[in-house]
């Protein structure tokens, strides 16, 4: 394993972790831009600019672009965040050339008013489909209460409304101003050859220009606050907690990891034991999810709307006993050795190194190794634990339930 | 780099172990395949499979259910223990140097639960929740009922089972399933990743050899349909599912159907994603893929979109199945489903868990383990001409068609 940095004159980070025994190469485009860099009147532009990218350059049209992927075997994709949006494709080492030719291109798109136009209809239908599932519902909303006015709070997709009320020029405005080199880390994993790599990089994309975008990124504080939405057709209740939670910037992060391990895995953690093992919920469970300057823990139930409200206890009982008593050596080390294997399996895999190497280098400036990442791991305690349950209280949370009934409240 | 090698072996009470060795990877994954599917338990008792795949992890051999998942969870073992149409299937991955010590406690698992009384009440309450969740999941729910509708039954069943069969089923009821389905003959265990085959063969032959072999059971065939179909409920998008039977892995030309199921909507510039998404905007999900049973296999489609836009998105999705069989596929098209079936064979090499759940796939079908080199051949032999002449002869006179939102749609004749 092999680690390589180079930063282009235009500003472009490029890094790579290569890996003669891959099979297979990955790359993507990390743009730091998500939602929480919208203004309210361009709310969701971010991920439907995510899908224009795809709708082609000067070079091609918009049916070329997924022909060009598609003739190389190549896998491509692209999500877009609260504070990220990234282009991954994943390749034979042989293809890399083509591969990256096109996912280059896409990255300088042509955003053609004919073609926005179709693609606004698509992401119509992606906001209805999200709006046919209670969990997506909930999430949205938790996320909006959670946040008070923070951009973190602000929507991914937007609303029907706001895509439709985009006008196409706002869309190249906030384009002009994320997508320039500087605001992008290019980053490799898998099997390939570092010269190709910068040689490729420099040909396809020495000639982009721009300014750094900068970010607002002022530290939220949760609400704690509780909100009830009603949607009779729906069999189960949707419940989502959320509280505040260390940074990606801060150590802690691994032990507050670590921590919704303990307390939130789908299986063998106390949630599961506490109310799914006895068939309270079908589903509970905690999760943790690093930010630029923030970061939260969220819980997610799904139960009948009888059970509702006594689960809400439940969860509420978990936390305030793991805040009074902390975790045990036992506890740690299980969640310890899961965490570990998880990693070394999903880093097998190009594009399971992709994500972490991009994000590392975008907000840290760092490269992390998955050995160095496991060491991370192996060395928090459980006073460390016991230390991020002091600064981050798990209660109260701020909850919204979506489901048939709304007689519902704080426990 | 060195190569991977497939070994498999047959125990004297019918286990089959198959096993790859990758060298490039420190996991190890298995994929546990025993012949107790929903489709052998009794329709008054649907759920059966998937409620006793539940009751197996909670205490086994000398452990409780506490002490059970937390030696899993110290192993660091990613697992999931869940029943299909055919098979009870039990997955798990963790590091190589694990995958021993992992098995020793699923052999626990699969022939001494515990199978505690008590437990079955949480179960059956989870398994009614799971009901309900789906309800509130209008993308799964159409393709489970499309199912139902399409294969004779028992072949359309899912393992969330009915109602009424949850509410009905007892504690015997599941341990006398236990009794019948798990067993060696017709099981099959496949391994992959960081594994040494010596070692391997000698465990599963101490943890597994001396299981005793059970009777098989046959099947009673009963009809689908209605191949018509509508379900009503106030949703945001109509989900459309439809799908047509296609051939089985084990025929000589299954190749010629995985091309043109990839070509009518198996990748990005695939037909049905090119003219019903990127053409005309009408929806954000929209594909075909090809899955296949012992003796009977289909292509099923799917598309959602909204109320207002689903009779427009299912007249084009229909119409591209009629221009494959009218006019073919051509070379490009041949050359990219090529392309990206290979890629995704060799990138498959790179997880042990998804080798782990092909080579039981392979074992299963067709009791043996392609060779990448012969995958590779058949799908550089086929030709736009045999891949046409193909499309004019898949069965889509004989389509099944459901929906699921606030209206009907306008379907073909039946």
């Amino acid at each position: 394993m092999q680690f390589h940095q180079t930063t282009l004159p235009n500003g472009l980070r490029v890094i790579a972790e290569l890996n003669d025994r891959a099979r297979s190469i990955a790359t993507g485009f990390f743009v730091k831009a998500g939602s929480r860099d919208e203004s309210l009147d361009v709310s969701g532009v971010s991920h439907f600019l995510e899908h224009m990218v795809f709708k082609g350059t000067p070079r091609r049209g918009a049916l070329d672009v997924n022909r060009d992927f598609d003739r190389v075997g190549a896998k491509h994709n692209a999500q877009t965040s609260e504070e990220d949006t990234l282009y991954h494709v994943t390749c034979l080492p042989e293809y890399l050339p083509k591969a990256f030719d096109v996912l280059s291109d896409i990255l300088r798109p042509s955003l053609r008013e004919d073609d926005f136009d179709t693609e606004k209809k698509v992401i119509i239908e992606e906001i209805r489909m999200y709006l046919d599932s209670p969990m997506s519902v909930a999430y949205e909303a938790v996320k909006e209460l959670h946040f008070g006015g923070h951009a973190l709070g602000q929507s991914i997709l937007g609303t029907v409304e706001s895509i439709t009320d985009l006008p196409v020029d706002k869309m190249r405005a906030y384009f002009e101003k994320y997508y320039s080199p500087a605001n992008i880390v290019l980053a490799f994993a898998g099997n390939s050859d570092w010269n190709d790599i910068v040689r490729l990089a420099e040909e396809r994309c020495g000639h982009w220009s721009g300014p750094p975008a900068g970010r607002q990124t002022a530290v939220p504080r949760g609400t704690g606050a509780f909100k009830a939405i009603l949607r009779p057709d729906d069999n189960q209740q949707t419940l989502i907690g959320m509280f505040d939670g260390p940074p990606l910037e801060s150590d802690d992060r691994y032990a507050a990891h670590l921590l919704s391990t303990i307390l939130g895995d789908h299986t063998g953690s106390r949630l599961y034991w506490n109310l799914v093992d006895p068939g309270h919920a079908d589903s509970a469970e905690m999760g943790y999810q690093d930010y630029n300057n923030a970061g939260v823990f969220y819980t997610f139930v799904s139960c009948t709307p009888e059970e509702a409200q006594a689960n809400l206890g439940r969860v509420d009982e978990t936390y305030k006993q793991v805040m009074a008593e902390g975790v045990t050596e036992a506890e740690l080390t299980q969640a310890k050795n899961k965490v570990l294997a998880r990693n070394v399996i999903r880093s097998e895999r190009p594009m399971g190194r992709l994500m972490s190497l991009g994000f590392q280098w975008t907000y840290r400036h760092e490269y992390m190794s998955i050995e160095s990442e496991i060491e991370h791991y192996s060395k928090v305690t459980v006073a460390d634990i016991r230390s991020v349950l002091e600064r981050y209280p798990l209660t109260p949370q701020t909850i919204v339930s979506v489901g048939p009934t709304t007689d519902l409240h704080q426990p | 780099m060195p190569e991977s090698t497939v070994k498999h072996h047959q125990f004297p009470n019918g286990l089959v172990l198959v096993a790859e060795t990758i060298p490039s990877v420190r996991s190890a994954a298995f994929t546990f395949l025993l012949p107790a599917g929903c489709a052998q338990e009794s329709e008054e008792r649907a759920g059966t499979a998937g409620m006793l795949a539940e009751w197996i992890t909670r205490g086994a051999g000398e452990r409780d259910s506490h002490e059970l998942i937390s030696a899993l969870d110290f192993l660091g073992v990613s697992h999931s223990e869940g029943a299909q149409t055919s098979h009870t299937t039990l997955a798990a991955a963790t590091l190589g140097t694990n995958l021993i010590d992992a098995l020793g406690i699923y052999a626990d698992i699969i022939r001494r639960p515990a199978l505690i009384d008590e437990e079955v009440e949480p179960i059956r309450e989870l398994a009614l929740q799971s009901l309900q969740s789906i309800e509130d999941d209008p993308g799964t729910k159409v393709i489970l009922e499309l199912r139902k509708r399409f294969y004779p039954d028992p072949w359309g069943r899912s393992s969330v089972g009915t109602e009424a069969g949850i509410e009905a089923i007892t504690p015997d009821d599941l341990r006398a399933f236990h009794e019948a389905a798990y067993r060696p003959n017709g099981a099959i265990l496949a391994v992959a990743g960081a594994i040494e085959w010596p070692k391997l063969l000698d465990s599963v032959g101490s943890l597994f050899g001396d299981w005793t072999p059970g009777a098989s059971s046959s099947l009673q065939l009963r009809p689908g349909g209605p191949n018509r179909d509508h379900l009503h409920k106030e949703t945001q998008q109509t989900q459309i599912a439809f799908a047509f039977p296609s051939i089985t892995i084990a025929h000589p030309d299954y190749y010629l159907a995985r091309a043109a199921t990839a070509i009518l909507g198996g990748y990005s510039s695939a037909r049905l994603f090119t003219e019903v998404r990127e053409k005309r905007g009408l929806c954000y999900t929209v594909y075909s893929s090809y899955e296949s049973h012992k003796d009977r296999a289909a292509v099923v489609g799917y598309a959602g979109t909204s109320t207002e836009r689903a009779q427009e998105t299912l007249d084009v999705t229909l119409s591209e199945l009629k221009r494959l069989a009218a006019d073919g596929v051509d070379s490009e098209e041949l050359e990219t489903m090529r392309a990206g079936l290979k890629s995704s064979l060799i990138m498959q090499q790179e997880s042990s868990m998804s080798r782990s759940g092909s080579l039981a796939a392979d074992w299963y079908h067709l009791g043996r383990v392609r060779p990448l080199d012969e995958i590779s051949s058949a799908l550089d032999a086929l030709t736009p001409p045999a891949v046409s002449e193909y499309c004019t002869r898949q069965q889509i006179d004989q389509l099944t068609v459901l929906t699921l939102g606030p209206k009907p749609l306008a379907l073909p004749e039946a």
